[in-house]
């Protein structure tokens, strides 16, 4: 009786779904011997409260980093914070989201009104830039998992020289600049894709990702933390917010003996000699405030400059969003429209969406780089200018101290240091 | 002036810029914050979209892909003949591996009833290649088709594959609807687009 109760019940289900699935070639069949109907899985992603869980890490990581190294000064409890960032953020976590990749989530958000930032990946990009404002990059010292990994791997640093080191400083702007674009465009997250150590956090990824974030581990024992220094975008918003932060982490416990040991142990060239008093004549000064001046008033030419260069280019730019490169290649050349092996030009021709259609999008696409090129290049023309500026100032500083933009906060100095409090 | 040493201009220069970068984080935050949702978002693929073109299998940052094909068992019409499942101009259907279209030998097929048989996906095998998505769809009811299975997908902030697909397919979700299964008549909307 049981066995014809549910016999009928799926016969009447079959019918219902028969005269739904009108439209299909071939009907689903009544089965006569019971046959169930396995379910189509669906296994759940992970829980978007772990999400928050997340951010509350973050938040704990970076306290107690900064308690330990303004407060405790302690460069051990830093180390083990690290390690801890590389296991949870890096290797348990794949390193995403993280802080540096939010700059393109922040950004889209404020350019695309269609895409919605996630609260916690907003709370990425703030939290670790609040904690700079107060204590400095002590991001870059035990949060940040990119920079735990090559931190770890620092063996034997070499010392740079400091012309080599503002010219490559340089580097981030560009890196952070055309981020921003791209992103604000909603052509490509350039950080993500060439992110070279979330390779190895997944273990897994395309063999370039591995070979360049291999390469950089291998830099990285010469040349210490090569992506913070070089490359990574977050790391120029952070500088800004660090050098002006409201405490730091101080070398000595009280009173510099000026016996230059800690300069021997930072890895990143981050700490300042103290000024000469010699240099400091009045005639240098006085030329050197002149000079100051002078470059003062050429940054909207270097502004003006930089935004023609950029905003020129913004053809070969824009080429990397792909409406504008399929556009473009449908134009110059039209006999690609029979290649049926050019997947991106048969699915859009299977689209049915017109040609026209897509040069406007494009031509849209490439006004807005054009537009992004002026600000991008302006900016960099007043970051060269600054730094060409920055030259000229010597500043009264009789101690040695870390250079409050570009110290990580690592808390390797604070270890050299003799001074007992 | 000379005794409160404790306010030079130094720290004038120092309060002031920090002030200013701190409001502009918090107004970047507050602009942000204007856009942000409480929702988590995840990578899908849209069946409706999709082309089958073959990317899914390549382009993904894991290897094996994440996406897998997936069978909505509603819409399929359990044929003899599976346009998913044989290579075309296939006359005997036996499931010899040189018959099959799936280069991973991935579709389990299985006898039920005279004549028709179950499809079942091992997503162990699968590469998400889609050759059998393009079958049951040109030959078939369509009811193979490409999704990203949550229990893999490392959720990038960018998919990789999202960039290279020709069709635009792969979007972002919310969580709470991960899925956009075929012909899923209870969960809605799927249905009008066929």
């Amino acid at each position: 009786m049981k066995k014809l109760r549910k016999f009928i019940l799926f016969i009447t289900m079959a019918l219902v779904l028969v005269a739904v699935n009108a439209q299909q070639r071939f009907p689903k069949p009544e089965f006569e011997t019971g046959y169930e109907q396995p379910d189509t899985t669906t296994p759940e992603p992970r829980a978007a409260a772990l999400e928050y869980v997340d951010v509350f890490i973050l938040l704990a990581v970076l306290a107690l980093a900064s308690w330990f190294a303004v407060k405790k000064r302690s460069r051990r409890g830093i180390l083990w914070l690290s390690v801890f960032t590389l296991i949870y953020f890096g290797f348990y976590r794949n390193g995403c989201i993280c802080s540096i990749g939010s700059i393109q989530n922040v950004t889209l958000a404020l350019f695309d009104p269609a895409y919605k930032i996630s609260i916690t990946v907003l709370a990425f990009f703030l939290l670790p830039l609040i904690f700079a404002l107060f204590y400095g990059r002590t991001f870059c010292a035990a949060a940040c998992p990119l920079g735990a990994i090559q931190d770890l791997l620092v063996i034997q640093p070499i010392s740079v020289s400091s012309w080599v080191r503002k010219t490559l400083s340089f580097i981030p702007h560009v890196y952070l600049g055309l981020a921003v674009l791209f992103a604000a465009t909603g052509t490509d997250f350039i950080i993500c894709r060439y992110d070279p150590f979330v390779g190895i956090f997944r273990m897994d990824g395309p063999y370039t990702m591995i070979a360049l974030g291999i390469a950089f581990l291998v830099l990285g024992m010469f040349f210490a933390r090569p992506y913070c220094r070089v490359f990574c975008p977050y790391g120029v918003l952070l500088g800004w917010m660090s050098r002006f932060s409201r405490k730091h982490l101080t070398i000595t416990a009280s009173k510099c003996i000026q016996c230059k040991l800690c300069t021997t142990s930072c890895p990143f060239d981050a700490i300042d000699e103290p000024v000469d008093e010699k240099v400091r004549t009045e005639k240098t000064i006085q030329s050197n405030t002149k000079r100051y001046l002078i470059f003062g008033l050429l940054l909207p030419v270097w502004m003006l400059v930089g935004g023609f260069a950029v905003s020129s280019a913004h053809v070969l730019l824009s080429k990397a969003h792909p409406d504008v490169y399929l556009a473009e290649l449908l134009i110059t050349r039209p006999e690609l429209k029979a290649d049926v092996d050019n997947l991106d030009i048969q699915a859009f021709l299977e689209s049915g969406k017109s040609m026209d259609q897509l040069v406007e999008e494009a031509a849209l696409i490439r006004t807005k780089f054009k537009k992004g090129g002026w600000i991008l290049g302006a900016y960099l023309g007043l970051v060269l200018g600054i730094m060409i500026m920055n030259q000229f100032v010597l500043r009264r500083h009789e101690d040695y101290e870390p250079h409050k933009g570009d110290c990580f906060s690592c808390g390797r100095c604070m270890d050299y240091c003799p001074v007992v409090k | 002036m000379a005794k409160n040493k404790e306010y030079t201009r130094r720290d004038f220069i120092q309060r002031g810029a920090r002030l200013t970068l701190g409001l502009s984080l918090a107004g970047v935050g507050t602009l942000a914050a204007t856009h942000a949702g409480k929702q988590k978002y995840v990578w899908q693929i849209d069946p409706f979209k999709c082309t089958q073109c073959g990317r899914c299998a390549t382009d993904c940052v894991l290897s094996p892909s994440a996406v897998k094909c997936v069978h909505a068992y509603d819409l399929c019409g359990y044929c003899d003949l599976c346009g998913g499942y044989f290579k075309p101009g296939v006359t005997k259907l036996e499931t010899g591996a040189e018959k099959q279209l799936c280069p991973a030998a991935a579709i389990e097929r299985k006898y039920i009833e005279e004549p028709y048989f179950e499809y079942i996906i091992n997503e162990e095998l699968c590469i998400g290649c889609a050759k059998c998505v393009k079958g049951c769809s040109s030959f078939g009811n369509g009811s193979l088709h490409l999704q990203i299975r949550h229990d893999l997908c490392v959720n990038c902030n960018e998919c990789s594959i999202a960039r290279v697909c020709p069709s635009d397919a792969i979007k972002r979700v919310p969580a709470s609807e991960p899925y956009i299964i075929k012909g899923d008549f209870t969960a809605g909307g799927g249905a009008e687009q066929v």
